[in-house]
């Protein structure tokens, strides 16, 4: 176990690495950064004087080096559109309010998601399973942005629950969880169902009964790790989901977090920022998988032994 | 309780039982009117080609029918004197394990597989032991030890996928068998293991029967198996239960042709491989039943008859009986020496 953990360490770190040229190479081809820090009738000295102030008169190589040392140090560099600031400060800001908000929206889709799954499986075939599963279709093709949209309308201008957009108390960030955690429920629910099914159809199940355990012992023990295994693997996408979601969502509520960031980023063309924000969302993917996967063998043996 | 008791007892009655299947398309009468008794300590094989309902019997007995399609909806099935079809699924967790029990077809997917074999085991005889974890541990390796696991006090830590199939097939066992029940059912239980493995399983199982007074109802698909065994054997065709009686009356003089046609299908050592046939055409669908005999389209005696009612039980000797309007009192079945194959596909 030990062995497996420190290889998909291992396999992160260098992952990440190739992230970082990754990013590096997508900041230079996407554009002379000089045409966003210079007015476009800048002088020779000007563009000379800016070069040199941002390193960018050196072969690319060395731009390379420099930029790697200057991760390393932590420094991930002057944000261009936000004078008198660093990416790092920006990123700092911001950084507690998506991990509040993905973390929030995590909760509540896994909540929600894991028993709904197997009650619904359970309940095969009954008006119970039908909600289920209309609840999940619309979940899943309905976009976030939609989904945001509609609890704005309903929640908070309609009935006055909740504020409609801004940060403070807990009031402000309920909506936006919701929004955020909708799209996973669904998809949770239904992996959960599917396999939840698979698995109680099984000869273990079935011996399981034959020894005479209690119907909510197999469900909850034998079945329930067994159905894990493959909405956990979907788990690893869920990172993925949630970055992208919180992007869209925190945009739709003014949530002050690195999703509503890199979309001002974007928009100002501050690619110091946007390349920061992504190595983030990128890095943050990556060490999702490893525990991911970590769990995953936890909970299947024949992974471990593998 | 004397041994001559034990040996005479009856265990288990089933009578009429009737297991469907009932699907969006159609009813599947998986198991359609059977009858037959098991005496304490008495092995009853149960025989058929595959798909004939011989699952859905075994699991009947259980109550555990695949829910909600499958339902039991007709008979009696008497477990040491009690009908369990009556009783509440409360009830039922204390019948399953304790007093019926069984070992299903397949090993290498019947222990789950992110659960111990420790865990498993101790899992099923906690259900009948209230007690300690040291004890608890060391009922777990015995129970292992019975069915012939090799160090089993290592063997406890292991996870399924690190034994082998006989070896899974054993811990099976061990667990079906921990709560001491009175009834258990082998449902094919050497199918997927080779053959050297296959007879070490049969003959561990006669043995723990021997120590324990186990009645056994062993199904199977091979007739070779029954002979090696069984005390009485029934054979199913299409849901029903259309011969049964002693081994050795059966083996000697088979009565339905359809028991013929099997017990003629065993491989024989003096025989040459070209004698052995197997018996042409496809059972009907248990969803589509005719109203007469089930095996007629497939059967050289078919007579008018045949077709148009389903013929009464005719007795041979005292507790051997079989299904077939071509059976009266001059004609009682072949000898097995004089029997002709019906169909065309031998040599
Ligand atoms: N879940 C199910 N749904 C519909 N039909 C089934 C189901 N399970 C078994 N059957 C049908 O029931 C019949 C008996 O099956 P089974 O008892 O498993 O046969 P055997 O064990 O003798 O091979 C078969 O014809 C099979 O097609
Ligand atoms: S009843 Fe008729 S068709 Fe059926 S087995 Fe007997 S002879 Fe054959
Ligand atoms: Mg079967």
């Amino acid at each position: 176990m030990q062995a497996y953990i420190l290889r998909r360490v291992a396999q992160g770190i260098l992952a990440i690495f190739v992230i970082c040229t990754v990013t590096f190479a997508l900041a230079r081809v996407s554009g002379d950064p000089l045409n966003v820090l210079l007015p476009e009738e800048a002088s020779e000295e000007q563009i000379a004087l800016i070069k040199a102030e941002w390193g960018l008169d050196k072969p690319i190589h060395m731009q390379y080096l420099q930029y790697l040392g200057k991760l390393f140090r932590g420094d991930l560099g002057e944000a261009i559109a936000w004078p008198n600031s660093t990416a790092t400060e920006l990123i700092v800001q911001r950084l507690p309010n998506t991990v509040k908000l993905s973390a929030l929206a995590l909760i509540v889709s896994g909540v929600i998601a894991f028993p709904v799954g197997v009650l619904v499986a359970i309940k095969k075939d009954t008006p119970f399973d039908y909600v289920g599963k209309l609840f999940a279709i619309l979940g899943q093709s309905a976009p976030t942005f939609a989904v945001g949209l509609i609890l704005m309308w309903i929640f908070a201008v309609q009935l006055n629950f909740f504020p409609t957009s801004g940060s403070g108390g807990v009031e402000y960030i309920i909506l936006p969880a919701l929004a955020l955690g909708y799209y996973n429920v669904a998809a949770l629910m239904r992996l959960t169902r599917s396999s939840m099914l698979e698995v109680l159809d099984t000869e273990y199940v079935k011996l399981a009964r034959i020894k005479g355990v209690p119907e909510w012992k197999v469900v909850w023990k034998h079945c329930f790790r067994n159905a894990l295994i493959v909405p956990l693997t979907y788990f690893g996408l869920i990172g993925a989901v949630l970055i992208t979601g919180s992007v869209v969502i925190e945009t739709v509520f003014a949530w002050p977090g690195l999703g509503h960031l890199v979309i001002k980023a974007i928009l100002f063309r501050d690619y110091v920022v946007v390349q920061a924000v992504v190595l983030l969302f990128a890095t943050a993917f990556v060490i999702i998988n490893i525990m991911v996967d970590v769990l995953y063998a936890y909970i299947d043996p024949r992974i471990r032994y593998t | 309780m004397t041994a001559v008791q034990t040996a005479t007892d009856t265990i288990l009655e089933v009578s009429n039982l009737k297991t469907y299947i009932f699907t969006r398309a159609a009813t599947v009468k998986a198991v359609d009117g059977i009858s037959f008794n098991l005496k304490k300590g008495e092995t009853l094989g149960i025989v058929g080609e595959s798909g004939c309902g011989k699952t859905m019997t075994a699991l009947s007995l259980l109550r555990l029918v695949p829910r909600p399609a499958g339902r039991i909806v007709e008979g009696e099935i008497v477990l040491n004197g009690e009908d369990i079809l009556q009783k509440s699924e409360d009830e039922m967790r204390d019948v399953r394990g304790r007093q019926i029990s069984m070992i299903l077809q397949d090993p290498q997917t019947s222990l789950n597989p992110v659960f111990t074999i420790g865990n498993q085991l101790r899992e099923a005889l906690g259900i009948a032991h209230k007690e300690n974890k040291s004890s608890m541990l060391s009922r777990a390796v015995d129970a292992l030890r019975k069915v012939n696991v090799a160090a089993p006090e290592r063997r406890l830590d292991d996870y399924p996928h690190q034994m082998s199939g006989g070896m899974k097939q054993r811990v099976v066992g061990a667990i079906a068998m921990s709560c001491e029940p009175g009834v258990i059912i082998a449902d094919e239980p050497t199918t997927a293991l080779d053959v050297t493995i296959q007879l070490q399983y049969l003959r561990l199982l006669k043995e723990i029967q021997a120590e324990t007074g186990l009645a056994i109802i062993f199904i199977t698909h091979d007739f070779g198996v029954v002979a090696r065994m069984c005390d009485r054997v029934a054979v199913m065709y299409a849901g029903r239960i259309i011969e049964q009686g002693e081994v050795r009356d059966i083996f000697s003089r088979p009565a339905h042709p359809y028991t013929q046609a099997l017990i003629n299908s065993v491989p024989k050592l003096e025989q040459s491989v070209d004698r052995l046939y197997s018996i042409d055409g496809q059972p009907p669908l248990l969803s589509n039943l005719p109203e007469g005999c089930r095996f007629a389209p497939r059967c050289p005696y078919a007579s008018d008859q045949c077709y148009e009612e389903y013929p009464s039980s005719y007795q041979l000797a005292d507790g051997h009986h079989a299904d077939c309007w071509a059976l009266d009192a001059d004609w009682q079945g072949t000898p097995i020496e004089e029997f002709v194959p019906p169909t065309g596909t031998a040599g």
